[in-house]
C-alpha cells in the first residue's frame, strides 16, 4: 500500500517516467521542469537538461521559478548565448525531447499559448510564442504535460501558436518538419497518444481511480479510447519523497529573502 | 570611449519619445533601474523591444510610456500573466498598444542579424502556426538560393538604443557580462547606441578569456548602479527575488494599486537606490 498522493503529484511522477537516461532534453517552464528535474534524480540520471535561457546540462537543486533562474546557471555544464539555443542547439538537431506545456491543445496535439479569442481583440491574451514553435518543429519528439479540461482540450484552437500533427493523417511528415511531433500528452487522468494513422490523440492509460468516462468529459472533442487501456501505477515511494522534498526546497528557496549589498566605485 | 554618466544623465541624453528602445537580458541582468528612470522622465509614445517583457515592461507600459512593443513571451515567469500588459492589449489602458509579436528563435534572428549589420535572419521551418498571419513586412518566406530550400526570413531589429545592465565596466569602458547573457550581445551590437547600468566600476575586468565582454568602442554610457537589476538579479552579486515577482501578481491586478505602489516606490524617488531602501532591500 503506497502512501497518498495527489493529482498533480500523479501528473508529475507519470510525466518524469516518459524520460529516458540519457535524453537531451529542451525544457519549458513550470511542469515540464518539475518533471525534467524529477527524471534526473530518480531514473535518469544522465538526462542532459536545457533551457531556453542558454543554461545547457543544468543539474538543479531547486526548481526554478522563471527560464533563467541563477540556480540553473550555477548548476550548469556552459552557458551559452540564447541565440545559439535556437540555432546550434534546436535547428541544428542536437535536442532529443522537447517537454512543452500549453494552455489549448486540439485532437492533433497542436498548441494555443497565444490568445483566447479573437487575436486583435483578446478575451485573454496569453503570453505568447516563447520557443515553443521552435522547439516543437526541431526536437526529434515531443511531450506535452496539461490539465485535462474542456477549456484546454478544445474542438478548435483560437489561435495555432505551435504545430503539432497540423491537420492529421501524416500532413506533418509530408511537410518534412524535422521532429515527429507530439507522442505523448500527459494530463491529471492519464496518458493521451497519436493514433499512428488519424494522428488523433487517443487515451491509452489512466491513472489508478480515474475512468475513461471522465478523460472524456474533460475534453472538448469526442475523445477516443484505446481498446486496451493501461494503468499506470501510482507513484512509488522513492518517487514520492523525491519529488516533496524538491518542492520544500523549491518553496523554501523562492520565499528567501534577497539583500543588496551595494558595491562602491573602486579607489 | 563610452562616457561615463548619472543614470538620469544617461537616459535623459539618449532615450527621447518616439524611439525603439530595447532593455535586455533574459531573467537575469534585467536593466530595471534604467526603465525606472524613463518612467520618472516621462517619456512617451516609445517603441520597446524585448523577447521576455517581464515587470519592467508591465510597469513602463502601465505608466504610458509605449505606443508599441516587440517581443516573443509576455508573462511573469512561474507566476502567470502581466496585468498591465494585458489590460494595454485588451482594453487599451492606459493607451491603445500595437504589439509586434515573434517567436524566440525570430527574436534571436532579428537581434543577430541587426548586430551583423544583415536586413534578415534567416530560420529553417517549417512552421505551420497562425503568427505569421500578423506578421506583415516583418517576416517572409524565402527560398535558398543553393538548394531550393524554404526558409523564413525575419527582418532585422536595430533599436535607437539598447540598455543592459551587467556585473562589472573597467575604467575604459569595457563590460563584463556573466552567467545567463540571453540575446544582450546581439542586442548591443544591433543597436545606434548602447546605455550600460552596472554594479560595479572596477580598474581591471580580469575576464576570462572567452568571457562575453562588449568592448568599450561599442558602448555609449555607463553608468554606476548598483543594485539596477533588482527585483531580477547579477550572477555573483544578489540573487532573483521571487517573492517579489510572486507579489507583483497582485499589485498589478488593478489599476489603483499598480498606480499607487509606482507612486511610492517609483516615481516619488529621487534614484534606484532610494527604490531600494523603500523596498527594504538593502542589507
Amino acid at each position: 500500500m503506497s502512501t497518498a498522493y495527489t493529482r498533480d503529484e500523479m501528473m508529475t511522477v507519470a510525466a518524469a517516467r516518459q524520460l529516458k537516461d540519457g535524453d537531451v532534453c529542451f525544457v519549458g517552464i513550470g511542469k515540464p521542469s518539475a518533471a525534467c528535474v524529477l527524471a534526473s534524480m530518480i531514473h535518469a540520471p544522465g538526462l542532459v537538461l536545457i533551457y531556453e535561457s542558454g543554461t545547457v546540462g543544468t543539474r538543479p537543486r531547486v526548481l526554478p521559478l522563471s527560464i533563467g533562474d541563477g540556480e540553473l546557471a550555477e548548476t550548469a555544464d556552459v552557458v551559452v548565448p540564447l541565440p545559439e539555443i535556437f540555432t546550434h542547439y534546436l535547428q541544428g538537431g542536437r535536442i532529443d525531447v522537447g517537454f512543452l506545456g500549453a494552455a489549448q491543445i486540439d485532437r492533433f496535439g497542436n498548441l494555443n499559448t497565444t490568445v483566447v479569442g479573437p487575436y486583435e481583440k483578446p478575451v485573454t491574451r496569453l503570453p505568447g510564442a516563447g520557443g515553443a514553435p521552435e522547439i516543437i518543429t526541431h526536437a526529434r519528439d515531443i511531450f506535452v504535460i496539461m490539465h485535462q479540461s474542456k477549456r484546454g482540450f478544445v474542438d478548435a484552437l483560437d489561435f495555432r501558436t505551435s504545430a503539432g500533427h497540423l491537420g492529421g493523417g501524416g500532413e506533418r511528415r509530408r511537410k518534412g518538419y524535422p521532429g515527429k511531433g507530439p507522442s505523448v500528452v500527459v494530463t491529471d487522468i492519464g496518458l493521451l497518444r497519436p493514433d499512428p494513422d488519424s494522428d488523433e490523440l487517443v487515451l491509452v492509460a489512466l491513472f489508478e481511480g480515474r475512468t475513461a468516462e471522465e478523460a472524456q468529459a474533460a475534453t472538448g472533442w469526442p475523445l477516443r479510447v484505446a481498446d486496451k487501456l493501461e494503468v499506470i501505477a501510482a507513484p512509488t515511494d522513492e518517487e514520492l519523497s523525491a519529488l516533496r522534498s524538491l518542492m520544500a526546497r523549491t518553496d523554501a528557496a523562492h520565499k528567501a529573502p534577497i539583500r543588496i549589498k551595494l558595491k562602491q566605485v573602486q579607489g | 570611449m563610452p562616457a561615463f554618466l548619472s543614470l538620469a544623465d544617461a537616459i535623459g541624453r539618449h532615450v527621447e519619445d518616439g524611439m525603439c528602445v530595447a532593455l535586455e537580458g533574459f531573467t537575469h541582468l534585467i536593466p530595471f533601474a534604467a526603465g525606472h528612470e524613463i518612467i520618472r522622465q516621462g517619456r512617451k509614445r516609445l517603441h520597446l523591444v524585448r523577447m521576455t517583457p517581464d515587470l519592467i515592461y508591465d510597469q513602463m507600459i502601465g505608466m504610458g510610456v509605449a505606443d508599441r512593443l516587440t517581443f516573443s513571451w509576455g508573462g511573469n515567469p512561474g507566476v502567470g500573466s502581466l496585468h498591465r500588459l494585458r489590460d494595454a492589449t485588451e482594453r487599451g489602458w492606459p493607451n491603445e498598444l500595437a504589439i509586434f509579436e515573434h517567436s524566440h528563435g525570430e527574436m534571436a534572428a532579428a537581434f543577430a542579424a541587426g548586430a551583423a549589420g544583415l536586413p534578415h535572419g534567416l530560420m529553417k521551418g517549417p512552421m505551420d502556426t497562425d503568427l505569421p498571419q500578423h506578421q506583415e513586412g516583418r517576416v517572409a518566406s524565402v527560398v535558398c538560393p543553393f538548394t531550393g530550400q524554404p526558409l523564413k526570413a525575419v527582418r532585422a531589429v536595430n533599436p535607437d538604443v539598447t540598455i543592459l545592465h551587467a556585473q562589472k565596466a573597467d575604467r575604459r569602458g569595457n563590460v563584463l557580462i556573466e552567467g545567463i547573457s540571453g540575446a544582450v550581445r546581439d542586442a548591443a551590437f544591433a543597436a545606434r547606441a548602447v546605455l550600460v547600468t552596472v554594479e560595479e566600476i572596477v580598474d581591471d575586468l580580469a575576464a576570462p578569456m572567452n568571457a562575453l565582454v562588449l568592448p568599450h568602442f561599442v558602448v555609449t554610457a555607463i553608468s554606476h548602479v548598483p543594485g539596477g537589476a533588482y527585483p531580477s538579479y547579477a550572477q555573483g552579486c544578489y540573487g532573483r527575488d521571487n517573492s517579489f515577482y510572486v507579489g507583483w501578481d497582485a499589485v498589478a491586478r488593478e489599476r489603483e494599486t499598480f498606480l499607487a505602489w509606482m507612486q511610492e516606490h517609483c516615481i516619488s524617488k529621487p534614484d534606484h537606490r532610494a527604490h531600494l531602501e523603500s523596498l527594504g532591500v538593502l542589507a
